[in-house]
C-alpha cells in the first residue's frame, strides 16, 4: 500500500534527500503499524512527539497497534508550540 | 518589592503630568499589569463610556517582574475600553518599551481626557512632559520612532506610538513599540488616536531596585530559565521555527480557518509555514527568514526577522521595504494568508510590514479582508465598490487593500471598521467571523472544540490569548485532551483563563507557559514581591481578574447573548479533516462553563462567587 509520510520542523532532516514539501510517499506492507512505517526514518524517540494519522492524534502507547491503510497520511512533529 | 510604587497620571485635556503613589492594597489583590491596570480602569471610568470619547482612559502598565531578570520580563499592557469591542481591552506587548518604563521609575501611566492638539509624552526618569507632536502627526510608527530618537539625540529612547491607522480611528488600530512589537488587539490604537496622543517616549536609567529577596529571586529566576532551556518547545522549537510552525499542524488537524471559515484546511498552508520561511527562494537563493529575535530579558527568542523578496511585485519599486524586519508570526501569516486564501508568502510579509508600519492589528485586518472577499464572492460587494478585484486568493488584492486601509483611502475606510460593522452595513452580519466585534485568531473551533468556548467567553472578544486550550487539545501541554469532544472543556477553559491572568499580570510572556506552570512563576514572584504570593493566592488572583473584567463588561451592556459564535461555526459542519461533519458544541459547553465559574445561567457572577473573590 502507499502512504504519505510528512515530517515537519527539525524532523524534516530525516526525510530522504531531495524530498519536497516536507513529505514523501512510500510503499508499506499492508496494514503496517505507525511505528513500523516510521522505523526506517530513524527518528529520535524524544522528537517523535506529535503523531497524526489523517490529522488524528495517535498517543505513544497506541502507535504499535494503530494500523495504516492505503492512502493514509502519517504526519510527525517534534515538541512545538505557537500562538 | 517588584513594584516601583509610582504611577504617572497624564491629563491630556489639562496638559498635566502628575505622579501619585501606586495603590498597594490593589497591587496585593491584582498583582500588576493586566490585573492592576484593569482595577484602576474599572474604578475610574463609566463602563458605558464611548471608547473614543475623552471620558475613556488608557493605561500603559508593567508588572512586578517587568524589567527584572525573570525570563521574558519585558512585557507591558495597554488597558482601556476597546474601540473595536466596546468591552474591556487589555493588549499585551513585548519588545523593550515596558522594561524602559520600569527603569524610569514608573509602574504605570494613566492617560485621561483628550489633548486639544497632537502631543507625545516624553519621560526621562522622574521628568515627564507633554510635547507638541504636530511634526509627528501623519507619520508612520517607524518614522515617529526615528524622528523622536533623532530629535532627542538619544538612540536608547524606547518609543510606543500609533501610525495613520490610530490617527484615523481604524477600529483595529494597534500601538507599536520597538518597530515591530505591538499591543495589537481590540483597537487600543484607535483609543490612543482619539486622545490626540501620538507617542510615548521613555528613557529610564534607574534599573529595577527593591527586589524583596534578591538572592532568592536570582535563584528562582535562574531555575525558571533552566526549565525553559531544557524544554524542547521553549528551548528548541520556538527559537528555530517560531510560532508559525503551527501552520502545518493546525492544517493537518482540519482546524485552519480558510476563506472566511468556509473551509478548515488550506491547500497552500505549506507555502506560508515556518518550514517555508527556511527554504531558499529561487529568485535570490536566500531564505525568507534572516534570524530569530528576543524581546527584553527573553531566553526563548521566538520572534522572526525576515527579508522580503526584492523582486516581488509588492515591493519591487519600494526599496524602503527591502531591509530585514519583523514577521511573519503564525497569527499574522494565517490572517493575511489562509483567511483570504492567499498562499504568497512574500505578499503576506508585505501586508505584515504595512500593518507594523501604520499600526494595524494584522489579525483583525486580515480577517476583515476575508469577510470582504466573501461579500465580493457572493456579489454583495462589486469591484467598483471595493476598487480592486477582491477574489479569494488574490495576493494583489491583499496588497492593495492593506495600503488603502492603512492610508484611509477608498474602500479601505470601510475595512477599517472591522468585519462586524462591515458585514452589518451590507446586510450580512452573520458573515463576520468575530465575537464581541473582534475577529477570530487562527484556530477553527469546529476542529478544536474548547477554543469555541474560549472565544465565546473571552472578556476582550474573540482571542486565543485569554484561554489557549490549543496547548492541551493539540500540543499536549500540560496534558493531551481530545480536540473533537466538548466533555471537560468548560473546566479546561476556566483553568487556562485564570492562569493566563496571572502570567499577564506578572509582566512575563504567556509563551513561558509552554514550559512553566504557575508553580514555576510563584517562587519568582514570592522572592520579588513583598507579601504572600502562594499558589492559592495566585489562583485566586487569576479568578478575581477574570470576574472583575466580566463585571465591567456586564455593566457596559454586554450579556450572555454576547458569549456566542457566528452561526457558521454552529450550523455549517467542517467540510474536511478529522472534524468533518462537526460543528462547535458551544451550546452544550456554555451552561456548564457558567456553572463551573459560579455564575448564574445568565452568565452573571453569583453573589457567593463575588464574595469569595473579594469583589
Amino acid at each position: 500500500m502507499r502512504v504519505t509520510v510528512k515530517l515537519y520542523a527539525t524532523l524534516g532532516d530525516y526525510l530522504p534527500p531531495g524530498s519536497k514539501g516536507n513529505k514523501v510517499e512510500i510503499e508499506a506492507a499492508e496494514a503496517a503499524a505507525v511505528d513500523t512505517v516510521l522505523r526506517p526514518f530513524s527518528l529520535p524517540p524524544k522528537l517523535t512527539h506529535l503523531v497524526l494519522v489523517n490529522g488524528v492524534f495517535i498517543p505513544p502507547e497506541a502507535r504499535a497497534a494503530t494500523c495504516l491503510k492505503d492512502g493514509d497520511t502519517l504526519a510527525v512533529w517534534p515538541p512545538i508550540a505557537g500562538g | 518589592m517588584g513594584w516601583n510604587r509610582k504611577v504617572l497620571r497624564v491629563n491630556l485635556t489639562a496638559g498635566t503630568c502628575t505622579p501619585e503613589p501606586l495603590n498597594m492594597a490593589w497591587a496585593n489583590d491584582y498583582l500588576g499589569s493586566r490585573g492592576l491596570a484593569s482595577k484602576y480602569l474599572v474604578s475610574e471610568i463609566d463602563p458605558k463610556v464611548d471608547p473614543l470619547s475623552p471620558d475613556n482612559k488608557m493605561i500603559m502598565a508593567t508588572g512586578p517582574l517587568t524589567g527584572t531578570m525573570a525570563s521574558t520580563g519585558g512585557r507591558y499592557t495597554v488597558v482601556t475600553k476597546g474601540a473595536l469591542t466596546n468591552a474591556i481591552a487589555c493588549s499585551n506587548s513585548g519588545g523593550f518599551f515596558g522594561a524602559e518604563m520600569k527603569f524610569a521609575g514608573w509602574d504605570m501611566i494613566i492617560f485621561e481626557g483628550r489633548s486639544p492638539k497632537p502631543v507625545y509624552l516624553y519621560v526621562e526618569n522622574d521628568k515627564a512632559e507633554l510635547r507638541d507632536a504636530a511634526h509627528l502627526w501623519g507619520k508612520t510608527c517607524w518614522q515617529t520612532e526615528e524622528t523622536i530618537k533623532a530629535s532627542h539625540q538619544d538612540p536608547l529612547i524606547r518609543v510606543s506610538s500609533i501610525g495613520g491607522a490610530g490617527e484615523n480611528q481604524v477600529l483595529f488600530a494597534c500601538i507599536v513599540n520597538d518597530l515591530h512589537r505591538a499591543a495589537g488587539r481590540s483597537g487600543v490604537g484607535a483609543v490612543m488616536g482619539s486622545k490626540n496622543l501620538k507617542a510615548v517616549a521613555i528613557r529610564g536609567t534607574k534599573g529595577v531596585s527593591g527586589i524583596k529577596d534578591f538572592p532568592a529571586f536570582l535563584a528562582a529566576a535562574n531555575a525558571g530559565k533552566k526549565v525553559l532551556a531544557d524544554n524542547a518547545v521553549t528551548g528548541q522549537g520556538l527559537p528555530k521555527y517560531g510560532t508559525q510552525v503551527l501552520m502545518n499542524v493546525i492544517n493537518e488537524m482540519g482546524a485552519l480557518p480558510t476563506r472566511n471559515h468556509r473551509d478548515v484546511q488550506f491547500e497552500e498552508a505549506g507555502k506560508i509555514s515556518a518550514e517555508a520561511m527556511h527554504e531558499k527562494r529561487p529568485t535570490d537563493g536566500k531564505p525568507h527568514l534572516v534570524t530569530n529575535a528576543a524581546c527584553f530579558g527573553c531566553t526563548i527568542a521566538c520572534g522572526r526577522i525576515s527579508k522580503i523578496d526584492e523582486t516581488h511585485f509588492s515591493v519591487k519599486n519600494s526599496p524602503q521595504y527591502w531591509g530585514a524586519s519583523g514577521g511573519l508570526e503564525y497569527e499574522a501569516a494565517w490572517a493575511l494568508g489562509a483567511a483570504n486564501g492567499v498562499g504568497d508568502l512574500e505578499a503576506l510579509q508585505y501586508a505584515n510590514l504595512l500593518c507594523n508600519e501604520h499600526g494595524m492589528d494584522p489579525i483583525s485586518f486580515g480577517a476583515t479582508v476575508g469577510a470582504a472577499m466573501e461579500l465580493y464572492d457572493l456579489g454583495i460587494l462589486s469591484r467598483e465598490q471595493i476598487g480592486v478585484d477582491a477574489k479569494f486568493g488574490s495576493a494583489e488584492a491583499l496588497c492593495q487593500l492593506v495600503e488603502m486601509t492603512a492610508k484611509g483611502e477608498g474602500f479601505g475606510k470601510e475595512l477599517g471598521l472591522g468585519s462586524a460593522r462591515l458585514c452589518a452595513k451590507y446586510g450580512r452580519p452573520e458573515l463576520s467571523m468575530s465575537v464581541k466585534g473582534q475577529e477570530f485568531p487562527a484556530y477553527d473551533s469546529r476542529g478544536i472544540q474548547g477554543m469555541g468556548l474560549a472565544y465565546a467567553t473571552s472578556n476582550r472578544g474573540a482571542c486565543h490569548l485569554r484561554g489557549y486550550t490549543v496547548a492541551s487539545e493539540v500540543l499536549g501541554i500540560p496534558v493531551k485532551t481530545d480536540p473533537l469532544v466538548t466533555d471537560g472543556k468548560p473546566e479546561l477553559v476556566k483553568a487556562f483563563q485564570d492562569a493566563t491572568g496571572v502570567f499577564d499580570s506578572a509582566g512575563i510572556c504567556i509563551f513561558t507557559s509552554f514550559a512553566w506552570t504557575l508553580a514555576d512563576v510563584q517562587p519568582q514572584l514570592q522572592a520579588a514581591c513583598e507579601g504572600d504570593w502562594s499558589m492559592d493566592k495566585l489562583n485566586a488572583v487569576g479568578e478575581r481578574i477574570w470576574n472583575m473584567e466580566r463585571q465591567f463588561n456586564l455593566a457596559a451592556g454586554l450579556s450572555a447573548k454576547d458569549d456566542d459564535l457566528p452561526p457558521r461555526l454552529k450550523t455549517e459542519p467542517a467540510k474536511s479533516g478529522p472534524a468533518k461533519g462537526l460543528v462547535n458544541g458551544l451550546d452544550k459547553m456554555k451552561p456548564e462553563y457558567y456553572k463551573v465559574r459560579g455564575w448564574t445561567p445568565d452568565g452573571v457572577p453569583e453573589k457567593a462567587t463575588l464574595e469569595r473573590l473579594g469583589l
